[in-house]
């Protein structure tokens, strides 16, 4: 099954030609395909299809030789950000104080998973490592509002703020 | 010579001198020690992943990879103690712990490289139990080929030769650890991706990862309906490598069993694709010609071999108008037997059913292409591999090599030893040139070897005078040598007149559905030369060598075509192509 995050690809015209004066310097380096990618994601902030066939175009190799690199590495994403960028805190003080129920609620709410987007690129959600305040565990953020001590119960309320 | 430097070391006790730079694995085989390997494939594959050629250097942290590892000056390298014996052994129980063990059906049963590890070093198939990493439902988006992953061991033998060999890397190794799966980009289905349907892929995979669609059922169907005229006919390089199916040495040509075996599977007449490759011959040498004397896209490429027609149409769209407009051999064949010999007999095309014997999996989608119709019915109906028809015949229970031999059925039978070359890189250029210079120059030739464009390398280059002029010609077989000679006409920088491309290595003797050879087999026998020789063999023994001298291809053109390139002849036994995309 191929995978693609749903969401309509819009990049522009600046973007496309900020990433081809890259690639053309990239594309005389050897092992040029990761740092194409990075300055890629840099440009787009993500990976998708589109961004990922230019690269393949000017570096000269097939997609799949693209794909292959951005499917291993933990750091690209083919998937975007939302509007909202809501994270869950999966760290260890967050997950004994249920971190793991209200993911499950956010996902349950927004129809996606942690990693996905929704169809109208206005919600994506994050399982995140420990940021840092424990003390407020378990801890969910939304752009850079930051909600702790919260429960299950209290996301319908939180996500309908920012409608 | 004196300036390569020579290595000493023991391997089992035994000395060994080798250059320097040789891998544990070649200095084991020098001492007639075979070391197993599974992920190797010399030149192309040599990744030391799969650690099944694992040996013990003394001193060494740890065991090591043998088919990467370089001897040094006073090595011992023990290759088959206990403690690596074990090793190779538990490496093979993790691989059965994720590979779906339905052996006994699979289509690679008992010609299956994991199987016979597994074998030799007495597996447990259930010592480890756990997760499975691959979604069971195969990818079927194609009309010729099935990927199973659960069978995949992730070797990587399929992507070398897609990337390295054929240079089109339409597959790849996908996410990493656990999860890590042999696709294509975005995980799509292949039939989504610009592969050109070669089956190289199926040729190394040493499991049943990758095997054919298989037509098997529908021609059995076909000769189940009383209704069906069925006609079989095998291409010219399948009578050079059936035999191996049945045991028989590579480069055993056993095309009087092969038509025994069809006669009694039943078909209602066993005629022969070599015609087909006579009838192309005439087409295109009068193209040729015709394109040379009118001014016309210059240089005129094959169109035999359906894989390049797909690379060119997603790689190199802007070379269709060098390509010949001329049908493939399967094709001329098919249409051929759904016009002149329907009408002549008196039968209705729609009760023909055409069944064609390929060393191909692309001639699969190739049937079903546009403007393949020639009668208004598809020109040929099924198309399986020199695999499918072995298995055909042993599950029928004919004794293949107990069989007496057999004549072709008339007039389609009839064929030349020009056709019968069609199968070797070099073979179609060969044929075309004994009727074009023929043509030209108004003689006959007096030697019929045009030994430049023979032989294995993957481009051929040659110039022959003829009546004055200078004819220039090039082949190239596997897609990496291909896209040398497209690269080259692309930029103009091309004085060809005619160019042969065979998208397989060493052109159909080596297809994707021919029979498939182990990795060690592949490695140290010249199987493509051998299974090469039987076709030329055949040729220089046949009364008659030149295509024009077909005596029922001379027929067609008197009672029906009139003269090659006719308005009739363009109808039946030509077609068009498209630009593809690649995303």
């Amino acid at each position: 099954m191929a995978k693609t995050s749903g969401v309509p690809f819009q990049g522009t015209k600046e973007q496309e030609v900020a990433l081809r004066e890259k690639l053309a310097e990239l594309k005389k380096v050897q092992g040029g395909l990761m740092p194409a990618l990075q300055e890629a994601q840099a440009i787009y902030g993500y990976l998708p299809k589109e961004v990922q066939i230019i690269v393949a175009e000017e570096l000269g190799v097939s997609l799949e030789e693209v794909y292959g690199v951005v499917s291993f590495y933990a750091q690209f994403s083919i998937v975007p950000k939302g509007k909202y960028k809501i994270g869950v805190c999966l760290g260890t003080a967050c997950y004994v104080k249920g971190s793991g129920d209200l993911l499950a609620e956010v996902e349950k709410q927004l129809g996606i998973k942690a990693g996905g987007i929704t169809p109208d690129g206005k919600w994506s959600i994050e399982a995140t490592r420990c940021i840092g305040c424990c003390g407020l565990a378990p801890v969910m953020t939304i752009n850079e509002d930051v909600y702790g001590r919260i429960g299950p119960k209290e996301v319908a309320g939180i996500l309908a703020k920012y409608n | 010579m004196s300036d390569i430097k020579m290595v000493n070391l023991k391997i089992n006790g035994l000395d060994v001198t080798v250059p320097a730079g040789t891998t544990i694995l070649e200095a084991a085989k020098v001492a007639g020690i075979n070391i197993p390997t599974l992920c190797y494939m010399k030149g192309i594959n040599e990744i030391g992943a799969c650690r099944v050629c694992v040996v013990e250097v003394k001193g060494a942290r740890s065991m090591v990879a043998s088919c990467v590892y370089p001897v040094s000056e006073g090595m011992e390298v023990v290759t088959s103690s206990d403690k690596v014996i074990e090793a190779r052994k538990t490496t093979l129980e993790l691989l059965l712990s994720d590979h779906k063990k339905e052996c006994l059906s699979c289509e690679r049963n008992l010609n299956c490289e994991l199987q016979k590890l597994s074998l030799e070093y007495g597996c447990d198939t259930k010592r480890f139990q756990g997760a499975t990493s691959k979604e069971d439902i195969p990818d079927v988006s194609t009309d010729y080929l099935v990927r199973d992953n659960t069978k995949c061991v992730l070797c990587r033998r399929c992507v070398a030769v897609c990337n390295k060999i054929q240079e089109v890397a339409v597959i790849g190794a996908n996410e990493r650890g656990f999860k890590t799966n042999v696709s294509c980009a975005f995980e799509e289905d292949i039939g989504n991706s610009p592969c050109v349907a070669c089956g190289q892929c199926i040729n190394v995979c040493p499991t049943g990862a990758l095997t054919e669609k298989s037509e098997i059922a529908n021609v059995k169907k076909a000769l189940a309906d009383p209704e069906k005229i069925v006609i079989v006919a095998p291409a010219p390089a399948v009578r050079a490598t059936l035999g191996e199916e049945f045991g028989n040495p590579i480069g055993t040509n056993v095309e009087g069993k092969m038509i025994t075996a069809l006669k009694r599977l039943g078909f209602d007449k066993v005629f022969d694709v070599n015609l087909g490759a006579d009838l192309t011959i005439m087409e295109e040498a009068t193209e040729l010609l015709e394109r040379i004397q009118k001014g016309g896209k210059l240089p005129m490429i094959t169109s035999c071999s359906p894989g390049w027609i797909r690379y060119m149409e997603f790689y190199y769209p802007d070379l269709i108008e060098n390509v010949s407009s001329g049908k493939s051999p399967q094709q001329m064949f098919g249409a051929v037997c759904k016009t002149y010999w329907a009408e002549k007999n008196g039968i209705d095309p729609k009760n023909i059913y055409v069944v064609t014997v390929m060393p191909c999996i692309a001639k699969k989608f190739e049937k079903k292409r546009d403007n393949q119709a020639a009668s208004g019915y598809p020109d040929v109906d099924a198309s399986i591999t020199t695999r499918e028809l072995a298995r055909l015949i042993k599950e029928k229970g004919i004794m293949f090599n107990e069989l007496p031999d057999s004549e072709l059925d008339n007039p389609l039978g009839e064929f030349t030893g020009a056709g019968v070359i069609f199968g070797a890189t070099g073979g179609v250029m060969e044929a075309a040139l004994r009727t074009a210079v023929e043509t030209i120059s108004g003689k006959e030739l007096g030697k019929l070897d045009f030994n430049e464009v023979r032989g294995m390398e993957g481009v051929k280059e040659a110039s022959y005078e003829v009546a004055g002029k200078t004819i220039k010609v090039a082949v190239a077989s596997g897609l990496s040598n291909a896209k040398i000679i497209c690269e080259k006409i692309r930029n103009g920088e091309a004085d060809y007149q005619f160019v042969e491309i065979m998208c397989c290595p060493g052109g159909c003797i080596n297809g994707g559905g021919q029979p498939i050879l182990d990795s060690y087999t592949r490695r140290n026998v010249d199987y493509k030369t051998l299974r090469a020789k039987a076709l030329y063999n055949q040729d220089a023994s046949s009364k008659i060598r030149k295509s024009h001298e077909n005596k029922a291809v001379q027929g067609l053109y008197n009672e029906y075509f009139g003269k090659p390139g006719s308005h009739k002849a363009h109808e039946i036994l030509h077609t068009t192509y498209v630009a593809r995309k690649k995303y």
